[in-house]
């Protein structure tokens, strides 16, 4: 090892210090920023020294080349597509990067078995090598799945879609992988059967993915990350390269704990949501008969008069208000309000949005600012003395039916929207929420439904509170 | 087990074990943010690539290693523009000349 080489692993093991203090700093709100900035200083740390190391060994122009079109080609595309991404297609957006990083682990994988296919290799580089590919692989199809089931492509539907066959073609494909793998591992070389084991990973990542409803999809999407950072690090061990082996093992590490927060915060275990999607189930049909009841509809102004008139409103958004981006819409209502001496607050289900924290995402960037907005355990006992509940495109998380069991949303955690003196849901139609079940909140003595698209609603109602 | 193995080994299971420890208590707020956080870090897959790159040797080996830096790169950069992107929003209080001006229009 000369000096050269030496500063190059010195670099390297300051970049992956940096992600480390990165992550730390990401655990707070205050800090979060800057964290993410010192992770991304690192990143340019160590892939500034590979560039450095891979000057030294006087490699050749065409490398070169491959490098700098892949750079700006990637480059490009990931600049273009992080700055025009709508906030409330972000999750898609997420997985499509996590795919991407999936796929380039086990292309390297791919290409260092083929370069020393002629020569001898070591039974651990093989070893890796498989793990890489197949975890690679399948984290690469089922990412870019599960992005598509969030941008509710046709071939990719949001709903839980059961693979024909299902558990048989698991096995099959598992058995592929099984006995490919040992027979590379007893010492044979065989290209093509290292291309049987990659091509059961892709089939594997998208029959694992389909048949999980869109609701699950953050959780999944959480554990597919989790699965990438293995590969690299898997990858790491392939090349025999240390940060890609610390950078992988952390992420591994750190979105497996994110993803039991996640599937927490939702009342699922991971097992739970892996195995069988929300609401594919029998049980949906039967649970679906919610006592009955007839449905108020109420106008515009009669809103604009229980609002205006209220003491204290407190806010559910859901992720009806972030696909109808009526953001901006709350917010202006949310002020009109508070000028005439009403208290406005926020009430966030974790789960709120597509992923655990989307929604406070959202309204940030609408600029409401974060101390109004309230966590589920700590605003539920304030709706019993709120005059009026505003419900904007919730539906499951405002479901008194969870508190019951036999439904299949019971025991899911909710906000206790019931509790409230009186409460207005604006919501497009009586459609269902991602349960597949009937909300109890609607046909509620208490509640006045203002059927509208949120952001038309709100506007409407911005309009009728202004008039009076 | 080669001796180089089981120090990659060693570094493997302590840098899990930093992961873990790493992500304890994060309020809820912040799942969506910390997890493309993390999603940008395996993005250093690049310097994986780049040597990939570095030592192919026939076309196979060049077009491979094109679309796995191509790919690596789209990780690093779109990660770390998207996660900055949402994290900038997130402030204590509005900034006033925002709010006011959209409050006009309105």
């Amino acid at each position: 090892m000369d000096n050269l080489d030496l500063l190059v692993r010195l670099a390297w093991l300051l970049g992956a210090a940096m992600f480390v203090i990165g992550l730390m700093r990401m655990n707070s709100p205050a800090t979060a920023r800057n964290g993410n900035l010192v992770s991304a200083a690192g990143m340019a740390i160590a892939i500034g020294a590979t560039a450095v190391l891979l000057l030294r060994d006087g490699v050749d122009v065409t490398a070169w080349v491959i490098i700098a079109i892949g750079i700006a080609v990637g480059g490009g595309l990931g600049l273009y597509t992080a700055r025009s991404v709508a906030m409330t297609a972000m999750p898609q957006l997420v997985s499509l990067f996590n795919a991407v990083g999936g796929g380039a682990a086990a292309l390297i994988a791919i290409e260092e078995y083929l370069s020393r296919s002629s020569g001898d290799i070591a039974l651990d580089t093989t070893v890796f090598v498989v793990l890489d590919i197949l975890i690679g692989a399948i984290t690469f199809t089922g990412s870019l799945v599960a992005s598509g089931k969030l941008m509710g492509l046709s071939f990719t539907p949001s709903r839980p879609v059961q693979v024909p066959g299902g558990r048989l073609v698991t096995i099959g494909l598992a058995a592929i992988v099984v006995l490919g793998s040992v027979y590379l591992f007893l010492g044979n070389e065989s290209v093509p059967v290292m291309l049987l084991i990659l091509a059961a990973a892709l089939v594997f990542g998208v029959t694992m993915t389909l048949p999980i409803g869109g609701a699950d999809m953050p959780v999944v999407i959480s554990l597919l990350n989790s699965f990438t950072g293995t590969a690299v690090a898997m990858a790491g061990f392939v090349l025999n390269n240390v940060v890609l082996i610390i950078a992988g093992a952390l992420v591994g590490a750190s979105g497996a704990i994110l993803t039991n927060l996640m599937a927490k915060a939702m009342n699922r275990s991971v097992m739970n949501i892996m195995i069988g999607g929300f609401g594919a189930g029998d049980s949906v049909a039967g649970a679906g008969a919610g006592p009955g009841g007839s449905v108020r509809e109420l106008g515009v102004d009669d809103a604009a008069i229980q609002l205006a008139y209220a003491s204290s409103v407190i806010v559910v958004p859901g992720y009806g208000l972030a696909v109808a981006q009526a953001q901006h819409a709350v917010r202006e209502l949310a002020e009109l309000l508070e000028e005439r001496g009403v208290d406005v607050k926020y009430a966030i289900h974790p789960v709120a949005g597509r992923m655990p924290g989307h929604m406070n995402v959202l309204l940030a960037e609408a600029n409401i600012p974060y101390p109004l907005l309230r966590e589920m355990d700590d605003i539920n006992p304030e709706f019993e003395r709120a005059d009026v509940a505003l419900v904007i495109g919730a539906n499951d998380v405002t479901n008194p039916a969870a508190r019951r069991p036999g439904s299949p949303v019971s025991g899911m955690p909710i906000l206790d929207v019931d509790h409230a003196k009186a409460i207005i849901v604006i919501k497009r139609s009586m459609g269902r929420g991602y349960a597949g079940i009937d909300n109890e909140l609607y046909t509620n003595d208490k509640t006045g439904m203002l059927f509208a698209d949120a952001k038309e609603g709100l506007a409407n109602l911005v309009a009728a509170v202004k008039g009076l | 087990m080669t001796e180089e193995l089981l120090a990659n080994f060693t570094i493997f299971v302590m840098a899990i074990l930093i992961g873990f420890a790493v992500i304890s208590k994060v309020p809820a707020t912040l799942h969506t943010p910390l997890m493309s956080g993390a999603n940008s870090i395996h993005g250093i897959v690049l310097v994986g690539a780049m040597i990939i790159a570095a030592t192919a040797h026939d076309s196979v080996g060049y077009l491979l290693a094109l679309v796995a830096v191509a790919f690596a790169t789209m990780n690093v950069v779109g990660g770390y523009v998207v996660t900055d992107r949402m994290l900038q929003m997130f402030r204590k209080r509005p900034s006033p000349p925002a709010s006011s001006s959209d409050r006009t229009e309105g």
